[in-house]
């Protein structure tokens, strides 16, 4: 009786762009300079709106606020390398990337500001909604997929979670089933290193989350997630590869949560000062801006300019937030179904007889 | 009206030993830190319960105390928290499994329903699940969706679980000590909302509150409210506001809710013949449902009025700008004692 290597294999890591904001020419994918500016100009106006939210919630204008700090190459990244017709399903720290497939921020905001109709997106957003119970959305993500596939529709899913996700059995029940039914599914883990206090190496012994993939027989993929053109890259590469029926495939992105998890959150009490200053070192967003300003693609008054828009339109949002009329007391029921059960029809008349008396 | 504190609850027979002044929070900490001193058979499990001392900063200090083997920061991974507490208490540990929030249970419910509310039975005795699973429950702090469940009557249908919930700082800590040295699995459910909300004198030794016994909040004669956690502050509260309208309402703080204390409950409606039940959760299916139908079964003929339910309504728990919709109020409580008086 023999004993035989059945299996072994091999995990990438991609990266492309340095801190210094140097390319490698190799790997570098194909993007025209105005979509290179494009990419810079997302994820500026990721970082206006996310430090506008933190300051809301200070004031009081916002409930609990998921800072999405540090990740903004990953949602820009794969927003660009996504098309019209492809689904997003986030979890609950992709107000970025909705945003950039039409999700309205000031619905974003409102959903956090507490407000159920901050869900209700238009019709044309393919976009499913915030999905807080972690994990949970990879699976919808193997449906849409498989839906898609079934369908034969030239779209794909893309479904985002974090590296403390991947611990759920949802993940995996997720990623196998799509192995199994070969769905039109793009995983990205947005393996920012921490779930709330706990970090990566308390979350799984495996050197890497992209690992993952070959143990549900799909490809997977490390990508450094500070590094925009890596993104970009790996996310074309899966997207293209399901699209042409080629099954699903996963990719991980390594980045930073460099904001504490939340606004109820105080992420000083358990990691260090160093670490973080460390990772500012590898902000996704002057890293781009080095390499734009290194090839002559962009200057100080470009800068100063998309700083003004970015906070104008920031602005903006906050004021269709702010104009958004109240919610009637009885709408707590009346999206619970197609059509209300009499006993709710019932509870729902006396909430509006006590509110009107 | 007798024996009550400047904050409106009942004064308890507190023991004459050193006492602090304790939150809910602190003194569930502390029934933990106890229980870990007199028996290193107990150990702490959950997200963020070790280094960051839970997000509720309720297990703060244990793992400097203890060390990360008894202190465990778990992955994210309910099923795993409660399935490894199911393999742990099975073979001579006592785990104080944490889950974040009770709306994050869900993933651990085929644990805590196929298997830890089970063992004994399908062992025949032989193997048990001694273990405490611990959870904040219910709305009042405006969080995120997914954030303010109040689940219990789940595992009020699901045979095999005791299931306690503390109105007090004082209750918490000495039934959460009952809890932890209790040899079947307990649902502890935590009022986040009043996590904070207000200290109570606790001794600073180990006490216990037996499970299945329920308190007299406030003691009264013309109609009995029935309650758990939070919606005890509530009745409270609303007492006070009958009171001044010259009626007389008791106050029943169940504490446990199995075991039942029905001896106190009866009595109690027996007494005022009048009953209104207040819970937060969900009101179809609700364990003020069975509350009422026990009380029919047992003080049927001396009610003076149908019973009453003031209880959240049918829907998903709203998000925060439609909270105060949802949630049993004051007002609501009062309405409902006009209702049984008028009848
Ligand atoms: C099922 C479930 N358990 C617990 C929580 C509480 N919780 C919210 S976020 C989080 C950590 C998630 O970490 P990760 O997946 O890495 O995402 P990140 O927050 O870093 O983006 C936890 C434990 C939850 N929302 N859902
Ligand atoms: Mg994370």
């Amino acid at each position: 009786m023999p004993r035989t290597k059945v299996y072994e294999a091999v995990t990438e890591r991609l990266e492309i762009l340095d801190t210094e904001g140097r390319v490698d020419a190799a790997l570098m994918p194909e993007i025209d300079p105005s979509r290179t500016r494009d990419l810079y100009r997302d994820m500026v106006l990721m970082r206006t709106f996310d430090t506008k939210a933190l300051k809301l919630q200070r004031q009081g204008r916002m409930g609990t606020w998921p800072p999405i700090k540090g990740q903004e190459a990953i949602q820009a990244g794969v927003a660009l390398a996504m098309g019209d017709n492809d689904w997003l399903i986030p979890a609950f720290r992709e107000h970025g990337i909705m945003v950039l497939r039409g999700v309205p921020l000031h619905l974003v905001f409102a959903y956090w500001a507490g407000d159920e109709r901050g869900s209700s997106y238009p019709e044309e957003v393919r976009c499913f909604p915030v999905a807080v119970p972690v994990g949970s959305q990879w699976q919808h993500g193997t449906g849409v997929g498989l839906s898609l596939k079934l369908r034969d529709e030239d779209a794909v899913a893309v479904t985002f979670g974090g590296d403390g996700s991947t611990s759920e059995g949802d993940f995996h029940e997720a990623v196998n089933c799509a192995g199994v039914f070969g769905t039109k599914t793009v995983f990205v883990i947005q393996n920012n290193q921490w779930a709330i206090s706990v970090p990566l190496h308390r979350q799984t012994a495996a050197e890497t989350l992209a690992q993952k993939a070959h143990a549900y027989g799909i490809p997977g993929i490390q990508v450094d997630g500070n590094d925009v053109f890596a993104v970009y890259a790996a996310a074309t590469e899966a997207i293209e590869r399901t699209r042409r029926g080629e099954g699903p495939s996963l990719i991980e992105a390594v980045t930073y949560r460099l904001g504490d998890h939340t606004t109820a959150d105080d992420a000083s009490r358990y990691r260090s000062e160093e670490e973080l200053e460390e990772w500012e070192g590898r902000d996704p967003i002057l890293r781009l801006r080095r390499y734009l300003v290194e090839q002559g693609l962009w200057d100080d008054d470009q800068e100063t300019v998309l700083l003004e828009e970015a906070a104008s339109w920031v602005d903006g949002q906050v004021k269709a937030l702010e104009e958004m009329e109240p919610q009637a007391p009885e709408e707590i029921f009346t999206s619970m179904y197609a059509a209300l059960p009499p006993h709710v029809v019932e509870q729902m008349q006396s909430l509006l007889e006590e509110v009107r008396s | 009206m007798s024996g009550q504190n400047a904050e409106g609850r009942a004064l308890h027979a507190v023991p004459e030993v050193a006492t602090e002044k304790l939150t809910i929070a602190q003194a569930v900490r502390d029934a933990m830190l106890e229980e870990m001193d007199g028996n290193d058979r107990v150990i702490v499990l959950g997200e963020d319960v070790g280094v960051d001392g839970g997000v509720f900063r309720a297990t703060e200090g244990l793992i400097e105390r203890y060390g990360p083997e008894r202190v465990i920061d778990t992955p994210v991974a309910e099923s795993a928290i409660v399935g490894m507490s199911v393999g742990l208490a099975a073979t001579g540990f006592r785990p104080i499994a944490e889950i974040q929030f009770m709306g994050f249970v869900y993933p651990a419910i085929n644990q805590l329903f196929g298997h830890a509310a089970r063992m004994r039975n399908r062992t025949r005795g032989r193997l048990s699940c001694p273990m405490v699973v611990r959870m904040p429950y219910g709305g009042g702090i405006h969080p995120p969706e997914h954030h303010s469940e109040s689940y219990e009557a789940l595992f009020l249908n699901t045979p095999g679980f005791k299931v306690v919930v503390p109105s007090n700082p004082y209750d918490a800590k000495g039934l959460l000590v009952s809890a932890i040295r209790d040899d079947d699995p307990v649902l502890f459910m935590e009022p986040k909302r009043i996590y904070r909300a207000f200290r109570d004198a606790v001794p600073a030794e180990s006490y216990t509150v037996p499970l299945g016994k329920a308190d007299i909040a406030r003691e009264g004669t013309d109609v009995t409210l029935i309650a758990w956690g939070a919606m005890v502050r509530v009745c409270l509260d609303a007492s006070e506001v009958l009171a001044r309208n010259e009626i007389s309402a008791e106050v029943v703080d169940l504490r446990t809710l199995n075991p039942l204390d029905r001896e106190t409950m009866i009595e109690s409606v027996v007494k005022t013949g009048r009953a209104v039940v207040v819970h937060e959760a969900v009101r179809t299916g609700g364990f003020g449902a069975e509350i009422a139908a026990q009380i029919s079964e047992h003080a049927l003929l001396q009610l003076e009025a149908p019973i009453q339910r003031v209880t959240g309504f049918d829907v998903v728990f709203p998000l925060a700008q439609n909270e105060k919709h949802y949630l049993p109020s004051r007002q609501r409580v009062v309405k409902a004692v006009e209702k049984v008086l008028a009848f």
